[in-house]
């Protein structure tokens, strides 16, 4: 784990060098550093691993394969509102082949794949995007004559690291839903063997941007759950952060967009939000470096559970979630927020009566007290030297 | 060890049954019934808590006045061990006593207080432990101290059911145990006066202050002697022995040297932040900081003069007034001086109910009760033939 005073030593020769190399304020690649430790759930300390371990610039080589998808988790990355996450993003990784981003065309890209390929064998990362067809040999989808299936195969073999990027290569998307005239698989279904999936219709740009820089620091990708998600980012259920979530224990709810309860900001769990059955961060990492409620619920729309295999592009838009783990309550707490009440009789007696009894006994000891001392001192004058004997008057408490 | 020269402590023998323990008792039976609905129908039910004032009575009478009440076990034992003074010796096991039962019934009235007491657990769960909390390090902080001071107690229990091996092999190791014991409610002691630090505006200017830490520190010392004070004379009067006055009178001076030590730094922030306007306007603040100060000079006139510190019914007021002055401190800081109406969007009330005061006067009787079963049975204090030829 890096140590913390290291990130503030301005004179790191490294640390100088980001500020021309990604033309980023260093103050801002450091808060960078520390949004992906925490949007990684990493302990305190550890941005300072991930400074470096970007200063480092080993740049791994990275593939990125595009099928059937519409270039949107591509476009989310570049998009973002943060002026220069896209040149992070580029100087972080080596992006040596990306159809969409990548100057060279025909057969030049091909021989750039191939050439990455070679020289990094077994160092790369190969990111995939979109689904892969399989029905009719993979015939659905074919870049440079090679269909999805023969190309992803071929990246994957001697990749360090394949993840999927989105709903599509993560568990096939919005082209895998139903009659799915393609046969659209998930990268998973067509290895045969589980890979690292950030699903979302975009997923956002940090959960992809952590992970990759996760492997970095650490040399290994994030801890992921059984679907190949990466812990960090999918663990908990958009229900179970979200802001509008008080709102759906006491029992308010949005009936239909723009009503009373829509325009202050309830529940939208009854316009068929999707938050209770979907896993995924959104709701406490915000979207687009825009700022706060910068995501589908906080800007007043249910979430259509893009990421969630079988509701994602499956569940109708309105149709009211299963809520899976925390049961809407059965007594609704009340709406009215209780303000107190001034003393009643009893109780102010209660106070009284306590302090009374407090005071009335502390001075009838006082007065014990004080006589025994008093009678003592007088028998101590009369047989001077003598020690008085425990006088008798004493208050029984 | 010091208390070789003392008179070794004995049960004060006697019958359980009589006017007070009965008391005790009905009042703990109520504590009980009330307790009863207040788990299974929760806070609502029988306090006036709301989202204004998330803490009443049982937080700040039980918890913060009643575990600085307890300070008495410490602040002796910092006497008697740190500063080496092995003249107070006996003074350390009824003290400790009195601190023991003050600071498990804290424990407790924390747990009574909790809207989701099931999930108490997590506070000692390494997976859930919050290490930047305030609340955190008084709860593991008060946690461990209780531990601390039965460990220190044990001795009597071991005593009297005749493991003077164990007591033999427990008394290596208790310096450690007295270490820790002197520590932890130093730590605690002034982490519960950063709570109100960290509540920023809404504490009354004349009791929010970066100082905070250190006033609560110095008057839990003060109110340890003062409880000291107060629980000798009441047990001696009550068990109608002689009063310690050869420990008592030169404590006391001690204890006023740490209330002047108080007194400076607190007068003296109210003057540096410029406070001191605010208790020139008439409210209630006001009347309740003059009443507090009031309570703290007080002490000194009573008992300033050695003369005076030799009269066990001065002693007794001025440690009654000291309990007075850091109880009010605490209530003022807590609950008087707690702003609600920091927007403006209308202001909260709160006043105890009935119930919420009988829990907190059961909780006194629990302590009475206690320290009279012990001290009656288990050697505690020290025996007083012995003593009388002294």
């Amino acid at each position: 784990m890096g140590n913390m005073n290291e990130i503030f030593d301005t004179s790191r020769k490294t640390l100088q060098d980001i500020e021309q190399r990604l033309e980023m304020p260093r103050r801002e690649f450091l808060q960078f550093c520390a949004t992906l430790a925490v949007t990684m759930g990493l302990p305190a300390g550890a941005e300072a691993a991930v400074a470096k371990a970007i200063e480092a610039a080993k740049r791994p080589s990275v593939i990125w394969l595009h099928f059937q998808e519409c270039t949107g988790c591509s476009e989310s990355l570049l998009r973002a509102e943060h002026p220069t996450l896209e040149k992070l993003i580029l100087d972080v990784i080596s992006l040596d082949y990306h159809e969409t981003l990548m100057a060279a065309a025909g057969h030049q890209a091909e021989a750039a794949r191939k050439d990455a390929m070679k020289a990094n064998k077994g160092k790369y990362v190969l990111v995939v995007e979109g689904a892969i067809p399989t029905k009719d040999k993979g015939i659905y989808c074919k870049i440079g004559g090679q269909t999805a299936i023969d190309l992803v195969k071929e990246c994957a073999a001697d990749a360090a690291a394949v993840i999927a990027i989105g709903s599509c290569a993560s568990w096939g998307g919005m082209p895998s839903t139903g009659p799915n005239p393609t046969g659209a698989s998930s990268v998973a279904e067509v290895l045969g063997k589980p890979v690292v999936t950030i699903p979302g219709c975009p997923p956002n740009p940090y959960n992809f941007l952590a992970t990759v820089v996760h492997f970095l620091t650490f040399g290994k990708l994030p801890e992921v759950d059984k679907l190949g998600r990466p812990k960090f980012a999918y663990s908990r259920l958009i229900h179970e952060n979200c802001e509008r979530r008080a709102h759906f224990d006491a029992g308010r709810f949005a009936m239909e967009f723009g009503d009373a309860g829509h325009r202050q900001g309830f529940c939208l769990y009854k316009l068929g939000c999707k938050g209770p059955e979907t896993y995924n961060n959104c709701s406490t990492l915000g979207f687009g470096d825009a700022g706060e409620n910068n995501w589908p619920v906080g800007c007043g729309h249910p979430c259509i559970g893009c990421s969630e295999k079988s509701v994602g592009f499956e569940k109708p838009i309105h149709q009211v979630a299963r809520v899976l783990n925390v049961a809407p309550p059965q007594q609704y707490p009340r709406i009215v927020e209780e303000q107190g009440k001034a003393a009643s009789f009893a109780s102010a007696a209660a106070v009284a009566a306590v302090a009374g009894a407090a005071a009335g006994a502390a001075i009838m000891l006082t007065r014990n007290l004080g006589l025994s001392h008093a009678a003592e001192e007088a028998e101590r004058a009369k047989d001077a030297g003598g020690a008085g004997k425990p006088s008798a008057d004493k208050a029984q408490v | 060890m010091a208390n070789n020269q003392h008179a070794a402590p004995a049960p004060i023998g006697g019958s359980l049954v009589n006017v007070v323990t009965l008391s005790c008792g009905v009042l703990i039976a109520l504590l009980v019934a009330i307790l009863a609905v207040r788990f299974l129908f929760g806070l609502g039910a029988v306090t006036g808590l709301n989202d204004g004032y998330p803490w009443g009575i049982w937080i700040v009478v039980d918890v913060v006045i009643g575990s600085a009440f307890a300070c008495g076990g410490f602040s002796v034992a910092m006497l008697v061990y740190i500063f080496n003074k092995g003249e107070y010796h006996p003074l350390v096991r009824p003290a400790l006593l009195a601190s023991l039962f003050g600071y498990t019934l804290a424990g407790a009235g924390v747990i009574f207080d909790l809207g989701r007491w099931w999930n108490v657990w997590n506070m000692f769960w390494p997976g859930s432990i919050n290490l930047n909390s305030v609340m955190f390090e008084v709860a593991v902080c008060i946690s461990l101290y209780i531990v601390v001071m039965w460990i220190e107690f044990s001795p009597t229990f071991l005593e009297q059911m005749g493991k003077h091996d164990t007591k033999k092999k427990l008394n290596k190791a208790m310096f450690f145990i007295i270490a820790l014991g002197t520590v932890l409610p130093m730590m605690h002691q002034s982490s519960l006066g950063t709570l109100l630090v960290v509540m920023g505006v809404q504490i009354h200017p004349l009791w929010q202050t970066p100082m905070l830490p250190l006033l609560y520190l110095l008057t839990a010392i003060t109110m340890g002697y003062a409880v000291v004070l107060f629980e000798s004379c009441l047990a001696s009067s009550a068990y109608r022995r002689r009063i310690e006055m050869n420990m008592l009178t030169p404590m006391a001076k001690v204890m006023l040297g740490f209330l002047v030590v108080y007194l400076v730094v607190r007068i003296g922030d109210v003057l540096v932040r410029g406070a001191l306007p605010k208790a020139f306007v008439p409210s209630v603040e006001a009347l309740m900081f003059w009443l507090e100060m009031a309570c703290f000079i007080a002490p000194l006139i009573l008992i300033g003069a050695e003369t005076n510190r030799r009269n066990p019914a001065r002693l007794f007021l001025a440690g009654v007034l000291l309990m007075l002055g850091g109880a009010l401190l605490r209530l003022n800081g807590f609950l008087i001086g707690y702003e609600t109406n920091i927007d403006g969007a209308g202001g909260f009330t709160y006043f105890p109910t009935l119930a919420e005061t009988l829990v907190t006067a059961g909780m006194f009787a629990i302590e009475v009760l206690g320290y009279i079963i012990i001290t009656r049975r288990f050697p505690v204090l020290p025996r007083e033939d012995v003593q009388a030829a002294h």
